[in-house]
């Protein structure tokens, strides 16, 4: 019985059926359960231990150095400052800083609403069945398999003014010719032009996969029904492929806050800042000037934006998989 | 060994170098000509330092490709082992700074822009003075020819103070391109002065034949040496000597408004977007009348393959502005980290890439203006030296009233930005003097702080 009273106090085995299993455990020596769930955990811990330390080494270590960083006056080659959130409070009062973000959302909402009406449109007339429709496919695909960097340079000669391709092209149809990204006005939407010919193709991909899972029965009962084109589109198809267009909103958020590389090398944040976002001015301050302590603010302040962003198209997502 | 030798004192050494002779008198308080003698008597061995290893950080430029190309003629030279990376301009500059400061840079030379770091470089010491050096007979190169370098490159690699901490490799003056072919057809003659410039882009001015009469840079950052261009022929500067900024004065107003005036005025569409590329291949189509840029553009205005100008662009020498005749100077050498171990080896290095075959070969390539004078005319004794007289020749020119393009602090890159800004705006319609005025509040703090750092 002290043996069973025994297990009764390390509360896992009961009952007398228990006792001479653990009687006999007991007697070679063998760990008791509780000591093996112990060690279990504890090889477990070991075992996670790689993963943990590299997640803590680059990722946990500079994000918590970059906030830390924020609160410093420091530029490299200068003693660094304590300045608690001075850095914070200046971006507040930064026109610099608050157009750029302006900018960002300009950019990101057109770079992304932009190309899910076209790859939509895309993804319905690739759906549909004509002869030549693979080859075409893989021809409208083709774009996005091309480096940005290399895009965004070809772009840059057809912008010019004088002599690119774009401004014949509008003479050819007898249009006055436009200043493109050489205009303050216009460099956003010229911008947004190269992100919509780069992406739209991933957006066809997403939503044509959506569509060729679509079943044929309610279409034909709605087609029995007397249901016009339009109406089925807009009843069946669009309900049904709703998830598909979140998913390549989310996607297309992510990569259009994120730009960096077509901006840079097209337009350099300019006009004057007139196409500066987050990223080329948060570039600047850390990379051109070296303004540490200001740059790892904008980092924070930019990492608060991107997540309210995500927790925004997380929430439209589960609404979308909830009505689908 | 010789790491340990003492700097000379600044005066005394001005005071040496005056004594040297004409050609030091030219040159200004720098190193002169006089200390070749001394030189010529010392035991100078090019193997003093054999088996060692240095490591370069080049530039990714026609200038580096060149240096690199020819290591192997260091390497048997000397016996000295060379390893080097060359990364582009931006990176380069940044890696720089991220390895001075941690105090242990992988690299014992490093290539410089004088016109972004040098300031910042002196400012936290690291450059090694190269006095000491130039003095020790048995150190420097017989060669090594002080009265042969060029005053601008000169008063780049010397600081105020009297340290040598860099050895000049490269010239970019600024200087008007111009279209023979459309001047002469409106009868018009190289302008004499800053308002023949204007009056000139005006008359060439002929948008129904997309043609514009004045292109130069309007993209932020980069227009900024335009203006300055402008600044200096007025007599106005950067920073006087109380560390104020003196470019909100009313001859920087008056040299904005000139800017504006050509760029907006007479400048083609978009010109606020343009760099100097976009400049280049509008001038290299026959559409603009004037381009003012860097001197280093003569080998694609004469390449057939890309230029419709070729045999018909003159090369002209920054005219006299209302207060002087200056041209704008950029330029870049190379020093030798303040910590490397191996700082003979690496001057060593330096003496060979700035020598006058070098030089000699960085202008036959077309890689860059070489600073020593002499390059100039061994180059065009070379059968397959292909640029024109006039550009040689306005290179010379130029350089000898050659004043830095930007100001020299550390903080230059945000002043780029700041007056960059200015400028594109006075493009598009804004104020002059009340961009400048806004431009030079909101860049005073940085200066003062970068001062005080």
């Amino acid at each position: 019985m002290r043996e069973r009273d025994a297990f009764h106090a390390d509360g896992r085995l009961r009952g007398p059926a228990n006792t001479v299993t653990a009687y006999a455990m007991s007697s070679i020596a063998a760990p008791t359960p509780a000591r093996f769930f112990a060690r279990r955990r504890r090889s477990l811990r070991i075992l996670t231990l790689p993963a943990l330390v590299v997640v803590a080494a680059v990722i946990v270590f500079p994000w918590l150095f970059t906030v830390y960083m924020s609160a410093f006056d420091w530029k490299i080659g200068s003693v660094a400052h304590f300045v608690g959130l001075d850095n914070y409070t200046g971006l507040l009062t930064n026109q610099r800083f608050l157009e750029a973000i302006v900018h960002t959302f300009y950019f990101t909402a057109l770079a992304v609403i932009v190309p899910l009406l076209a790859g939509t449109a895309a993804a319905l007339v690739f759906h549909r069945e004509f002869r030549g429709r693979g080859v075409l496919r893989a021809i409208f695909t083709m774009p996005m398999m091309a480096t940005p960097v290399a895009v965004a340079l070809v772009w840059t000669m057809m912008f010019h003014p004088q002599q690119g391709v774009l401004n014949y092209l509008l003479s050819l149809v007898h249009l006055p010719p436009s200043l493109w990204v050489y205009s303050p006005t216009l460099v956003i939407p010229s911008l947004v032009m190269v992100e919509v010919w780069h992406w739209t193709p991933l957006v066809m991909l997403i939503v044509l996969g959506g569509l060729a899972s679509l079943p044929t029965e309610p279409y034909e009962s709605a087609r029995l029904d007397g249901a016009t084109e339009w109406q089925l589109f807009r009843h069946i198809t669009l309900p049904l492929i709703a998830p598909f267009l979140v998913l390549a909103a989310v996607i297309r958020t992510i990569d259009a806050v994120k730009a960096f590389d077509t901006i840079y090398v097209i337009s350099q944040g300019g006009p004057g800042t007139a196409s500066e976002t987050i990223n080329l001015y948060l570039y600047l301050q850390a990379f051109a000037f070296y303004n540490v302590g200001n740059a790892s603010a904008v980092v924070v302040v930019f990492f608060a934006i991107i997540l309210s962003l995500a927790l925004l198209l997380l929430h439209v997502r589960q609404r979308a998989k909830w009505t689908a | 060994m010789n790491d340990r030798t003492k700097p000379e004192a600044p005066d005394a050494l001005r005071r040496r170098l005056l004594q040297a002779g004409a050609g030091a008198a030219a040159l200004g308080a720098l190193p002169g000509a006089g200390l070749l003698d001394a030189h010529a008597q010392g035991a100078f061995d090019w193997k003093k330092f054999k088996g060692q290893k240095i490591e370069i950080l080049l530039v990714k430029s026609p200038r580096g490709d060149l240096l690199t190309k020819y290591h192997k003629e260091f390497e048997d030279l000397t016996g000295i082992e060379v390893g080097s990376e060359m990364i582009p301009e931006q990176q380069q500059r940044q890696k720089a700074v991220i390895e001075f400061n941690s105090g242990n840079p992988s690299f014992d030379v490093i290539a410089l822009s004088y016109h972004v770091q040098k300031r910042q470089f002196a400012k936290n010491n690291w450059l090694t003075d190269l006095r000491p050096y130039i003095n020790d007979k048995s150190m420097a190169a017989p060669d090594l020819d002080f009265g042969d370098f060029a005053k601008g490159g000169l008063n780049y690699a010397v600081e105020s103070d009297g340290r040598v901490m860099s050895l000049p490799m490269n010239l970019d003056p600024w200087i008007i391109y111009w279209n023979k072919e459309l001047f002469a057809a409106k009868g018009l003659a190289y302008p004499a002065n800053f308002a023949q410039i204007v009056d000139a882009a005006a008359k060439l001015n002929d948008p129904s034949k997309g043609v514009s009469g004045f292109v130069a840079r309007g993209l932020k950052n980069a227009n900024v040496p335009v203006w300055t261009s402008f600044l200096l022929g007025y007599g106005g500067g950067f920073v006087d000597k109380n560390g104020k900024l003196t470019t909100d004065t009313p001859e920087a107003v008056e040299a904005a408004k000139m800017y504006q005036t050509l760029l907006a005025k007479y400048g083609p569409q978009g010109v606020a977007g343009f760099n100097w590329n976009e400049s280049q291949s509008l001038f290299l189509q026959g559409k603009a009348a004037m381009w003012l840029d860097g001197v280093g553009f003569a080998q694609p205005v004469e390449d057939p393959a890309k230029s419709r100008v070729v045999g018909k662009v003159g090369y002209g020498v920054m005219p006299p502005g209302p207060k002087a005749q200056v041209s704008a100077l950029f330029g870049d050498g190379e020093g030798i980290s303040t910590y490397s171990k191996k700082k003979g080896p690496a001057w060593f290095y330096l003496q060979w890439a700035s020598n006058k075959a070098n030089q000699t070969r960085m202008l036959q390539a077309a890689a860059g203006a070489p600073v020593r004078n002499s390059a100039y005319a061994a180059a065009q004794q070379s059968s397959d030296f292909k640029a024109p007289k006039e550009w040689v020749e306005c290179m010379l020119k130029s350089a000898a009233i050659a004043q830095p393009g930007l100001p020299v602090i550390a903080p230059v890159t945000e002043f780029r930005d700041v007056f960059g800004i200015a400028l594109t705006n006075m493009i598009n319609g804004a104020d002059p003097a009340a961009e400048l005025k806004k431009a030079t509040t909101e860049f005073q703090p940085v200066l003062d702080k970068s001062e005080k750092a």
